[in-house]
């Protein structure tokens, strides 16, 4: 389990080796124009080039270029360029925000994810699990740009039930946190809910017909039992992985989109307002911290997920 | 629902007639069909009916609805809502912002550009898989790991945010590498990124599909004969990736054009002056208060499509892939003894 964990660990580092290295190359070689030029956006003044050649030292070569760029994202001196700003401040004050909104909007995707997947399974065939598939496939299909408009239009325009966008701190006001990112976690969740009943629901349809089963029903076990007991508990441990890599997905993805059109002033609207600016140094920095998470999320649940089924590990020498 | 074994019927008719019974994803083809007429069939409706560009701004003028006079956008900047026919087909769906350009032009063009990255971006995107997946599957040792351990990596990447930054990176200041040149502005952007960050989505199952492939006997078969590898992976290999090919193809248009959609919604994807579906719902959303049909159509539009590119896609599997559905058959069996008889689908 230790060698496990240690492998995964510098599988960690190295991919956010690579991510740094990618996030490099794009911004400072690829481009065919002066990397300082693009660095400093469209209308940029030929004082601000110049101000950016000397502070990133374009000069030097690449690898130099490269350490330079590294410590400045670890010493937190990353800065954008209209206002100078520190890119890391930014995004530490974007982070109640986003977690506030990721967080929320997982548990309920979760919760009802599991929820109606359960019942799907356990009634399959019937009406009810026809309904819900129905639910589940409505649900999945409808993007973030699709119902966050639609939302806000009837539930804040229309008939005004809850605030238009914005993000109101828990510190602050307990309840109106609440109101203001119901929408948001609804918006987040809808398309996860459809998602994972569905993977639930065939998951248990599949551990369902598993030998251990019948032997749990033929020891005389009760329905309910064999349900929660060995069915369900067996076809949670691929959810728990793909809950890893979605949410990792959601703060580096649809967060983003939701943050902007909800206008919650996170870590993901923070990078929309840069991409809107061509500001570069804010989505460098928030490429690098989004990785950063999105990695570690997908370490804690390929090492939970060793720990939980032993084949994985195990199997693991050969496999990886 | 059992598939009588026919021996003068080859697998391809059998897969089509599998396909073809089942209702619902034939519809949902029909209906792709039909979002593709609507966006091929945009110069015509532009030149012939509405009289107006995509990218035409109308901000002063007026029209004549039932002989009233009409700001196509008003005093307050507030564009003109639907007129459905009552000005002759202008602005049938409105006029998208205060620059007063025809919402249903605007609607038609964007899904050009929308359906053109996505597909375009499939198509590389499968392309790159089947070489990668060949080359992989095929020869095995250090290529095979190389290739595996790339796809790892960028499966393990947060492609939106990367991409996000390329595309922004690309925006500014267009793209060389070598003799390879592209304008900032070139819809090539898009379609390269979107293809490369998700080349691991279709090219792992194809890796694992061909190193099942090349360990048949008829593989085996044609080594002995003396068959160069190229003939191996080209003649013996490929072919049997069809059905693969094919199911993954038609689900990876679906997520190509979200992606695009994403990245053109933040400002990274389409640049000025193109617009697709992505670009039109940013503009849509400033207006959400006063004109809500302006972010929600084109955000229903990518819906329809992808919705029927899931389904036709999920469809083509289940006709394509006789293992998979003797699984389904499996599932349904068991459907009907837990109680209400089976039919659910997908």
């Amino acid at each position: 389990m230790i060698r496990f964990v240690a492998r995964r660990l510098v599988g960690m580092i190295a991919v956010l080796f690579a991510v740094s290295v990618i996030v490099f190359v794009v911004f400072m070689v690829v481009p065919k124009q002066n990397p300082a030029q693009t660095l400093a956006g469209k209308n940029a003044t030929p004082l601000l080039v110049k101000s950016i050649e000397e502070e990133w030292g374009f000069d030097e070569s690449l690898p130099v270029q490269y350490g330079t760029m590294m410590k400045k994202v670890f010493t937190g001196q990353l800065t954008s360029y209209k206002p100078r700003l520190p890119v890391s401040d930014r995004i530490v004050e974007g982070i109640p925000a986003t977690f506030s909104l990721t967080i929320g909007a997982a548990l309920i995707w979760l919760f009802f994810g599991l929820l109606l997947g359960y019942l799907s399974a356990i009634r399959a065939g019937g009406w009810l699990d026809r309904i819900l598939t129905g639910v589940s496939i409505a649900g999945i299909s409808i993007p973030v740009f699709l119902l966050a408009p639609v939302l806000i239009y009837f539930f804040a325009t229309k008939v005004e039930v809850f605030p238009n966008g914005q993000y109101v701190p828990f510190g602050e006001d307990p309840t109106e946190w609440l109101k203001h990112l119901i929408l948001p976690w609804i918006t987040l969740a809808v398309l996860s809910i459809g998602f994972y009943s569905r993977v639930l629901r065939s998951n248990m349809l599949d551990v369902m017909n598993e030998d251990y089963v019948r032997t749990a029903r033929a020891k005389g076990l009760s329905e309910r039992q064999v349900m929660t007991r060995h069915v369900l508990r067996n076809s949670l441990i691929p959810v728990i992985t793909l809950f890893g890599l979605d949410f990792g997905a959601t703060i580096a993805g649809t967060a983003i989109i939701t943050e902007k059109i909800y206008s919650i002033d996170g870590i993901g609207l923070y990078a929309a307002e840069a991409v809107a600016k061509f500001e570069l140094p804010p989505i460098m920095g928030v490429a690098l911290y989004g990785a950063f998470f999105v990695v570690l999320m997908n370490t804690i649940v390929d090492i939970l997920y060793a720990y939980l089924d032993p084949r994985v590990r195990l199997g693991e020498s050969a496999s990886a | 629902m059992s598939t009588e074994p026919s021996a003068e019927r080859g697998p391809w008719s059998l897969a089509l007639r599998r396909f073809l019974r089942n209702r619902l994803a034939v519809a949902f083809l029909g209906l792709f069909g039909l979002i593709v007429v609507f966006v091929l069939a945009a110069p015509l409706w532009a030149n012939h009916v509405a009289d107006t560009g995509p990218n035409e701004e109308h901000t002063v003028e007026q029209i004549t609805v039932d002989g009233e006079q009409k700001d196509v956008v008003s005093v307050e900047g507030k564009p003109i809502g639907p007129q459905w026919f009552g000005a002759g087909g202008k602005f049938f769906l409105g006029a998208d912002s205060r620059l007063g350009r025809d919402e249903m032009v605007r609607l038609m063009y964007g899904g050009r550009t929308s359906l053109l990255i996505g597909i375009s971006a499939a198509l590389f995107a499968t392309l790159l898989a089947i070489v990668l997946g060949l080359l992989s599957g095929y020869f095995g040792g250090w290529v095979d790991s190389l290739i595996a351990r790339t796809l790892d990596v960028i499966w393990s990447l947060p492609v939106f945010l990367i991409g996000l930054a390329v595309g922004i990176a690309l925006a500014v200041g267009g793209l060389k590498i070598g003799s390879l040149e592209l304008s900032s502005g070139s819809l090539w952007n898009p379609i390269l990124i979107i293809s490369i960050f998700t080349v691991p989505y279709i090219a792992r199952p194809i890796r694992g599909e061909v190193l099942s492939l090349s360990e048949k006997e008829f593989v085996e078969a044609a080594i002995a004969q003396g068959a160069s590898p190229g003939r191996v992976m080209f003649t013996e290999i490929l072919p049997n990736l069809a059905s693969t090919v094919i199911v993954f193809f038609t689900l990876m248009i679906a997520n190509s054009m979200l992606f695009e959609a994403g990245l053109s919604f933040l400002g990274a994807g389409v640049q000025p002056p193109n617009s697709s579906w992505g670009t039109m719902i940013t503009v849509g959303v400033d207006l959400l208060r006063i004109q809500p049909l302006l972010a929600i159509l084109p955000g229903l539009m990518i819906m329809l499509t992808v919705l029927s590119l899931n389904i036709v896609g999920d469809a083509l599997r289940d006709a394509l892939d006789p293992r998979g559905k003797a699984r389904m058959d499996a599932a349904l069996q068991f459907e009907a003894q837990a109680g209400a008889g089976g039919g659910a689908a997908i």
